[in-house]
């Protein structure tokens, strides 16, 4: 029973990296070729480097997830707040459902029913070009609301009242009481809902086809484009680099919190 | 001054309301304006008539969609089991192993299967130097719902995986001791008490591979027409904005009628869990 | 208490490099009601998920009936399971969490209907079929979780702290029910408790656990009034240890005076631990007694009065059921028979002065520190 269960997920996370891995073995494959490896080399992390578009693309990324991160998390932390406080529970239950709709929505419905307003709207105000930077930007605020709500409400909900009390009876003003006791444990929640909002926007390409222009290209619009023709290996390279930033980053999380395991093990031996 | 914090609190939902009816609200009644008026703005049902011309690309969908979302279920089910059962230091890496994938962009994942299938890819070489004549790959149906599976496999093993590890031991115990052998233990106890972490799992993955249109477009080599290759070509014009409106709700209709059917399942699962 | 069913034989298991038993044997005989008792983490839930099948040990050898089962799986043994906080399985109504093991063995459903209208017929549970796990109170699911196991007809049946998760009456009432059902199906019961008081009054057999060794086995009048060592004493009961020595057979010199009492078979002059319950030592006039100290505190019991008496710096509990004031002055008169001489052991000087009294108890009767140990153990398993 041991060995089979061992067995079995070998193979399955060896099927499931094999392509990955190929890929970026054949990112430094000397030759344009995907059947033979000819040799080791980095033409085609020069020629990546040398691609103004994706350097472009790759600024617009950063800025869209930044920004769109930042203003879902100012507005959903609001909203979480606002939702905890709120004593009717009806409408708490319908700003719930509705906010969550892009969360159960296929992609493909919430990309094109933003299209659709953006279009109509642009109609109706007479501008010929309104899709780009900003059509982006509300469109991945607006998938990003959920999750950031998501990870917020549920620190406000096991906030324990009675520390609020506890700390005006020491004499904090209601908002002093806010401030000082109840964001503090609300933070983590909302830096984990910051960094859900950065890395779907970096990651979204369904919802983004639909909202945006091509002289506004992020990241994974670029692949897509560069993957519908004939294949510039470059691509590869660049799979590669994303690739690789993405497991670093995530080591390196791993890495911090098997830190901080290790000096609380230290402190409970200390005990 | 207490009474004035606590209305600005319960005022701070406000923004978030304001733009969640601007931004999901207006955007999906445009969708049903739009499905149900012609070009020129006049209410006409002829979208919708036409939708009876697309019906063998929702069913060609729906059957690929199921087979992938039973092929995850098949392979994702035993591996989760697998992973909650493995020491704790060993899972954490399993799971970030499982969710390094989910982190890495669909499009590189579907483009890096479709080079190792392409006719001229790593696959079809090996086999050639075995001696065999190369398979064309790319193009048929089964390197859709390959993708699909490959894909979304993940997103199956994952919510069963949390489900599993919430499964306290002592019930595996208790079967055990009531006479269960492994496989008994497995169809009579895990299995009933896991159906909320399988009922997530699946509609993870089928609502996306129903949806998608780049997989179909990559590993289908365009021989095969899904519903989300359909809409995303309506919406290339604006002359045919109206009927990928009209495809657009009815899919969604559809997705939400079978999400809600699963969920009530699972709420009935569910109460017997609470 | 005729033949002997289980057979446990030098058994030693350890977590992590942690020893948690360190060579346990223990001989349990058929229809009899044994407890394993002890402090968190003493090894008693440990031992008997050995004999349960959930465990394996890492040394010697577990015997059913005879057999060697070291390797035999839980499912195949003849042995259920009472499990801690019950285990019941939230899916299923209490019909089909008692019916579980019989539906498991392909039983034909009307004997299984037979069969399960009985056992909850025996555990007062009619009319609760229908109803799920989590809507039942705590007493009723401990019912639920006993006909679980016992419809199965095991030669013996496992109770891991059964009645841990119950309040006070419940507790004493479902002590009373066990007795009886143990009784009527004249199974083999092996009970796990931390609580002394439960495991006098249900036990044939109490077997005392510490520190991954049994202390002592015996019944529970030899437990308690022949404790073996300072542990036993401090843990079943209250009991007053002090350092003494035997001078010759029958003669016990303590806290500076030398009292007649009714051990021996000592070396003269042996060092000893002596134990008196508190119960046992009479006040008296201080001219009359053996021994005078000063009252330091007085706890009204309601139908006696606990004392805490200082004599040379020793602190002594006593139970009396007359008042005395604090401050008093007061003599103490301690009968033969109340002495009792005890081997010195590992555990001598740790137990029986009363000057830390409350820190101690809070420690010992602390059921949460229980709970958190059998559930690191369930972890590790």
């Amino acid at each position: 029973m041991k060995t089979l269960s061992r067995v079995y997920m070998w193979v399955i996370f060896a099927l499931l990296y094999a392509p990955i891995l190929v890929l970026v073995i054949f990112s430094f494959n000397e030759g344009g070729s995907l059947s033979s490896y000819t040799g080791f080399s980095f033409r085609w992390y020069g020629e990546l480097f040398r691609d103004s578009v994706a350097l472009q693309s790759l600024k617009n990324s950063l800025f869209l997830a930044v920004s769109s991160a930042a203003l879902a998390t100012l507005i959903g932390t609001f909203a979480a707040l606002g939702l905890d406080r709120m004593r009717n529970q009806y409408l708490k239950g319908t700003v719930n459902s509705v906010t969550n709709i892009p969360m159960m929505n296929p992609d493909i419905v919430t990309g094109v029913s933003m299209m659709l307003l953006f279009v109509a709207v642009a109609g109706i105000l007479g501008i010929s070009d309104i899709l780009g930077r900003w059509t982006m930007l509300i469109a991945h605020t607006t998938f990003s609301l959920p999750y950031v709500i998501l990870s917020v409400l549920p620190k406000f909900r096991q906030f324990d009242p009675s520390l609020r009390e506890a700390a005006m009876d020491l004499g904090c003003t209601p908002a002093g009481a806010f401030f000082k006791v109840e964001l503090p444990h609300v933070l983590p929640g909302v830096i984990s809902g910051f960094i859900m909002g950065f890395t779907l926007s970096l990651d979204d390409f369904v919802i983004s086809h639909f909202v945006s222009s091509p002289d506004f290209q992020t990241l994974p619009l670029y692949i897509y484009n560069q993957t519908a023709h004939n294949v510039k290996y470059s691509m590869y390279a660049l799979c590669t680099l994303i690739i690789v930033t993405i497991l670093a980053l995530l080591l390196l999380v791993n890495f911090a919190g098997g830190i901080g395991d290790r000096s609380k093990r230290r402190k409970e031996a200390t005990k | 001054m207490k009474k004035k914090l606590s209305f600005l609190e319960r005022a701070a939902a406000v923004p978030h309301m304001v733009w969640v009816v601007m931004f999901i609200v207006a955007p999906l009644l445009f969708v049903a304006y739009f499905a149900f008026t012609d070009v020129g703005g006049g209410f006409t049902f002829s979208n919708i008539q036409l939708l009876s011309s697309y019906s063998h690309i929702f069913l060609v969908s729906i059957c690929f969609s199921l087979v992938a979302t039973f092929f995850c279920l098949l392979i994702g089910y035993p591996l989760a089991f697998f992973m909650s059962r493995a020491k704790p230091s060993t899972q954490k890496l399993l799971t970030v192993l499982l969710m390094l994938p989910m982190w890495i962009s669909l499009l590189i994942r579907t483009y890096s299967l479709m080079t190792l299938l392409d006719n001229g890819g790593l696959v079809n070489s090996l086999l050639g130097k075995l001696g065999f004549d190369p398979i064309a790959m790319v193009g048929t149906g089964g390197a859709v719902i390959l993708g699909m599976i490959y894909d979304f496999l993940p997103y199956m093993v994952l919510p069963i995986y949390t489900s599993m590890q919430k499964l306290d031991n002592r019930y595996l115990e208790a079967a055990a001791d009531l006479g269960c052998t492994p496989l008994q233990t497995m169809l009579r106890v895990v299995l009933p008490l896991t159906v909320p972490g399988i009922i997530s799992g699946v509609t993870m993955v089928f609502v996306p591979s129903i949806s998608t249109f780049y997989i179909s477009q990559k590993l289908g080599g365009g021989n095969f027409d899904l519903i989300g290759d359909t809409i995303e070509r309506q919406f290339k014009y604006p002359s045919t904005y109206h009927v990928g409106a009209a495809i657009s709700l009815v899919m969604m209709i559809l997705i939400l009628i079978s999400v809600a059917v699963m969920n009530r399942f699972s709420d009935e699962k569910g109460e017997m869990i609470v | 208490m005729n033949n002997t069913l289980i057979k446990l034989r030098s058994i030693e298991k350890s977590f992590d490099g942690e020893r948690v038993l360190c060579g346990i044997d223990l001989d349990i005989h058929d229809k009899e009601f044994v407890t394993l008792l002890g402090p968190s983490g003493c090894g008693k839930t440990t031992t008997l998920r050995i004999i349960g099948g959930f465990e394996n040990a890492d040394t010697g050898d577990v015997f059913f009936d005879g057999e060697r089962i070291n390797e035999l799986p839980a499912h195949q043994r003849q042995v259920n399971t009472v499990f801690q906080r019950y285990a019941l399985f939230p899916h299923l109504n209490v019909y089909d969490n008692v019916a579980f093991g019989l539906r498991v063995q392909k039983l034909k459903e009307d004997e299984i209907q037979v069969r399960v209208r009985e056992m909850l017929e025996m555990t007062g549970l009619r009319g609760f079929e229908a109803r799920r796990p989590a809507t039942l109170s705590g007493g009723q699911q401990q019912r639920v979780a006993i006909a679980r196991a016992l419809i199965n007809r095991p030669r013996v049946l496992l109770l891991d702290e059964p009645l841990g998760a119950l309040d006070l009456k419940l507790r004493k009432d479902m002590q009373n029910e066990l007795k009886r059902i143990q009784r009527e199906t004249g199974i083999t019961f092996i009970y796990v408790t931390h609580d002394q008081e439960e495991a006098l009054s249900m036990s044939d057999t109490v077997v005392v656990m510490a520190n991954g060794r049994i202390q002592q086995i015996g019944t529970p009048t030899d437990i308690y009034n022949e404790p073996v060592n300072a542990f036993v004493a401090d843990f079943i009961g209250e009991s007053n240890i002090i350092d003494g020595v035997m001078p010759e057979d029958n003669k016990a010199r303590f806290a500076g005076h030398t009292f007649d009492c009714v051990d021996g078979g000592f070396a003269k002059n042996e060092a000893v631990d002596i134990v008196i319950r508190p119960e046992d030592v009479d006040v008296v006039p201080v001219e009359k007694g053996m021994l005078s100290g000063v009252v330091s505190g007085v706890t009204f019991k309601g139908d006696y009065y606990e004392i805490i008496v200082d004599v040379k710096g020793f602190k002594w509990m006593i139970e009396t059921s007359d008042y005395v004031a604090p401050d008093e002055k007061i003599g103490l008169y301690i009968e033969p028979d109340a002495i009792h001489v005890m081997k010195k052991s590992e555990y001598s000087g740790k137990f029986g002065d009363y000057s830390t009294f409350s820190d101690e108890m809070d420690h010992l009767s602390d059921p949460d520190a229980e709970v958190s140990e059998n559930e690191e153990e369930a972890i590790l398993s």
